[in-house]
């Protein structure tokens, strides 16, 4: 496949059978592997897409400065897309974040401002907003309220699917913006309209959940809770145990938050075969597991990676 | 009939500090009930006129219970009930 630039090869990802964690032969996963993408993450779709968005609003001009919360990718793909277009970013991160994240924001260019850990990615999105207040002409794509990111998901990782896999019956994501859910769960319900949406949603350890007032929550602008079938929460004991299987068993090194959406997507599996039916399952493979690997997550027993990953905002 | 509770830090101070409670009732809204004879206020915490406050999420056995029934979902014995505020996302989606 040829492209005249990196940001037009975004997008095209190979979807991959998982013939061995796979329930039955009747009953398939099928991995979308968006660490295939430029900056090796999903996010270079919705990046992209803000970027774009913004230019042909003319809200993006050369020189322009581009202000982001951001627990990573999406700061990496924005990072990527403003040194080819001559845009400046300023990310703010949660001080929790692996190490390996704020190399390579820095790496591409970008400017790292932290927020407390205490709260994640919640404090992140108040303190871009601050700032935003004090450089007005700044521009914050604002990944969890930008129209944009899930309209990607709606134009690219939907139809890509469905052209790919045009039996599927079921589409995990993970939740976070919950553009790559909101966008392709449209697209996939327009076109099957018995598709079940599938939401897995990492549990952090107690100190990302904060002790903020509960009136100060936070819900991404862009979550319709009718696009879903239904939402799982998936802890970092499940995520790790799924994430090292996805590379035992067929080859795939993935990041931590792709163990969490795994493990809903084997969950959905395995009641698909006790009911008898069958099923084509397709999750999303987020990033793979190099940004992790100091994280220790793939190392020692399952306890020690738990333990290590407690306090961590892991995906 | 016991069901178990995961209170999260922020909504400790209702629960003498502790972690894990057991409680007991037919549907998510009955347990509430249960659990606020004991613990009282957590009630008025959890629900606003008579849902789920927006910022609440609650899990039954790991599933969201807004698309199980909300505070009308079933209970059994034996179940697994967690409380945790809403966060925004990391880098998933």
């Amino acid at each position: 496949m040829r492209f005249d630039s990196l940001l037009d090869s975004v997008g095209h990802t190979p979807l991959v059978g998982l013939p061995r964690l796979s329930p039955s032969p009747d009953v398939r996963l099928w991995a979308k592997m968006e660490d295939r993408n430029p900056t090796g993450s999903v996010k270079d779709r919705a990046a992209l897409s803000m970027i774009e968005q913004a230019e042909k609003d003319g809200l993006l001009t050369p020189g322009c400065t581009i202000l982001e919360p951001t627990s990573g990718n999406t700061g990496i793909s924005l990072a990527m897309a403003a040194r080819l277009k001559g845009y400046r970013l300023v990310c703010v991160m949660p001080e929790n974040t692996s190490a390996e994240r704020t190399q390579l924001l820095r790496m591409w260019g970008a400017e790292v401002i932290y927020s407390p850990g205490a709260g994640g990615s919640n404090e992140a999105v108040r303190v871009a907003r601050r700032m935003s207040e004090e450089h007005p002409d700044w521009v914050m794509l604002y990944q969890y309220g930008n129209p944009a990111n899930a309209r990607a998901h709606y134009e690219t990782t939907g139809p890509e699917i469905l052209a790919d896999l045009p039996t599927v019956t079921h589409f995990v994501a993970g939740l976070g913006t919950t553009g790559t859910l909101m966008g392709a769960g449209r697209f996939l319900r327009e076109h099957k309209p018995d598709i079940q949406i599938v939401a897995a949603e990492p549990r952090y350890g107690e100190l990302v959940y904060g002790l903020r007032n509960l009136d100060e929550g936070f819900v991404p602008e862009l979550y319709d809770e009718s696009v879903l079938t239904t939402r799982y929460s998936v802890g970092p004991r499940d995520a790790v145990r799924r994430v090292r299987e996805l590379l035992d068993q067929e080859g795939i090194f993935a990041g931590i938050s792709t163990g969490a959406i795994l493990h809903a997507a084997i969950g959905l599996g395995n009641r698909a075969v006790k009911e008898g039916r069958s099923a084509d399952i397709a999750f999303i493979v987020c990033d793979g597991g190099w940004k992790y690997l100091s994280t220790g997550a793939y190392e020692g027993t399952l306890d020690e990676a738990e333990d290590r990953l407690e306090g961590q905002v892991w995906a | 009939m016991a069901i178990e509770v995961r209170i999260p830090t922020i909504l400790r101070p209702y629960t003498d500090g502790a972690k894990l409670v057991e409680g007991s009732g037919a549907t998510l809204g009955a347990l509430i009930d249960d659990l606020d004879s004991r613990h009282l206020g957590l009630r008025e915490r959890l629900v606003e006129e008579g849902s789920l406050r927006r910022f609440i999420n609650v899990y039954l056995n790991d599933e969201d219970v807004r698309f199980l029934g909300g505070i009308d979902t079933p209970l059994a014995d034996g179940d697994s009930v967690t409380i945790l505020p809403a966060v925004a996302g990391g880098a998933v989606a």
